[in-house]
């Protein structure tokens, strides 16, 4: 079982092809693959669909990808902070599907988790309830969405051991678990791959059953908005 | 005097009880944490995050510390984090006693309008959604009228809806608003504002 590879190209040959579907781990630009997307976009695979939360900005997080027009379709929640997707969508490049994002969330886990589909009464009412199935449960309506099924995941982790086991840091564990866990062949990098036996098994937040892939390297980890209080106001 | 922004917030602030877990949003909403007082409130971040604290300190900023804003945030000695499954799991779950919102526009049968207008803001609803069909009460802080003097209360929601029937509470710089069976209750107004001036500037059935 040789999961670490030298770095994000490498971790990620074979795997690539036009057309396919991708879960990306990440809250804004918090926690994204960053060393993954920078490999997506040098291969020049292209047609992507995306399931992500958010696009990234105009040149970070998936942004590189919507530069050299790879994506051709995003399901994401919010996708404000970035103009070259919102000149795309307008001009009618690129297709969004946009989803709650507790929806988008449980549609990456139900299928990490072999479920087709789940019902929900988040959405009922609104736009994206149309030409769903609806479902009466003790008195309330709900709608059934479908489970996300990816081809690849690429997520990031803080630390994994050599088997995948892995921790996320803070806020930026996010949606990298969900999406780990839908694709057919999860691919991480971190911040610091460390020996077998230095986690505490009680505290992994992610077992390496659902990391096939592991790189570590150098993060820019770019914050969105910067945000402070001073001391004398404290 | 109708209420400012902040003072909006002082009044939400009073509308949550000690032990709550709340999830404030963007805009206004923020604001309600500066207003808690004693009272022991947990705030949740629906990015992942449980006991959210205020702002960092210049040079103290963590990037793998946001809030649902994408600002940089901090934590506390209560502080929990989580995926976002889990996150939506425990608004979904109904786990979380209150959301308060900001909205573009709100109905008298309490549908809530706050995340699209076709053909200029397409954004999307991050977890709004999740959030109104989720949590134990929402609470609507907002202004009156929009900028052309319009009234935000209406009869019907002309814009993409975030939830239908869910808004509980309407706060404005003119007043409370409770929502009732068949319309909107005034429950209070802001100092020196009288019932007439909301009606008149209240487009919605008033009970």
């Amino acid at each position: 079982m040789k999961k670490i590879f030298a770095n994000a190209t490498e971790a990620l040959d074979g795997l690539l092809h036009d057309d396919m579907l991708i879960a990306a781990g990440g809250f804004g630009l918090c926690g994204i693959p960053e060393l993954l997307l920078q490999a997506i976009k040098d291969s020049g695979v292209k047609n992507l669909t995306f399931a992500s939360n958010n696009a990234g900005v105009d040149d970070f997080g998936i942004g590189i990808l919507l530069q050299t027009r790879q994506v051709s379709k995003m399901m994401s929640s919010y996708v404000g902070e970035n103009d070259e997707f919102m000149r795309q969508y307008l001009a009618g490049e690129l297709e969004i599907e946009f989803n709650p994002q507790g929806t988008l969330a449980e549609r990456m886990r139900a299928g990490g988790c072999g479920i087709p589909g789940f019902y929900t009464k988040t959405g009922v009412g609104t736009q994206v309830a149309e030409g769903k199935e609806h479902k009466d449960f003790n008195g309330e309506t709900y709608i059934m969405e479908e489970g996300i099924f990816a081809d690849l995941s690429i997520v990031k982790a803080w630390k994994a051991d050599e088997t995948g086991n892995c921790i996320f840091r803070k806020t930026a564990r996010n949606f990298n678990p969900p999406a780990a866990m839908c694709g057919k062949v999860c691919v991480m990098e971190v911040e610091e791959i460390v020996p077998v036996g230095t986690l505490d098994p009680d505290h992994i937040h992610l077992p390496g059953i659902y990391v096939n892939r592991l790189i570590q390297g150098e993060h820019e980890k770019r914050i969105e908005q910067r945000t402070v209080r001073s001391k004398e106001t404290a | 005097m109708p209420w400012d922004r902040n003072q909006m917030a002082e009044r939400a602030a009073r509308e949550l009880e000690d032990g709550m877990y709340v999830n404030l949003g963007i805009g206004i909403p923020t604001l309600v944490a500066n207003y808690v007082g004693d009272k022991d409130i947990t705030l949740q971040s629906e990015n992942g995050m449980l006991g959210m604290g205020p702002f960092p300190f210049e040079g103290e900023e963590d990037p793998d510390l946001i809030n649902a804003g994408k600002q940089t945030i901090t934590e506390m000695d209560r502080t929990a984090y989580f995926d976002s499954a889990q996150s939506f799991g425990m608004i979904r779950g109904g786990k979380i006693a209150a959301a308060i919102l900001g909205a573009m526009e709100v109905a008298e049968n309490g549908d809530l309008a706050n995340w699209m207008i076709p053909g200029k803001l397409v954004k999307g609803m991050g977890g709004a959604m999740d959030l109104v069909a989720g949590v134990g009460r929402v609470i609507v802080v907002m202004d009156h009228t929009n900028k052309h003097g319009d009234s935000k209360l209406l009869k019907e929601c002309t814009l993409p809806l975030t939830g239908k029937g869910v808004v509980d509470l309407i706060i404005t710089n003119l007043g409370v608003l409770d929502v009732q069976t068949n319309g909107l209750h005034i429950v209070e107004t802001a100092p020196d504002v009288t019932e007439d001036e909301i009606r008149a500037a209240t487009e919605a059935t008033l009970v």
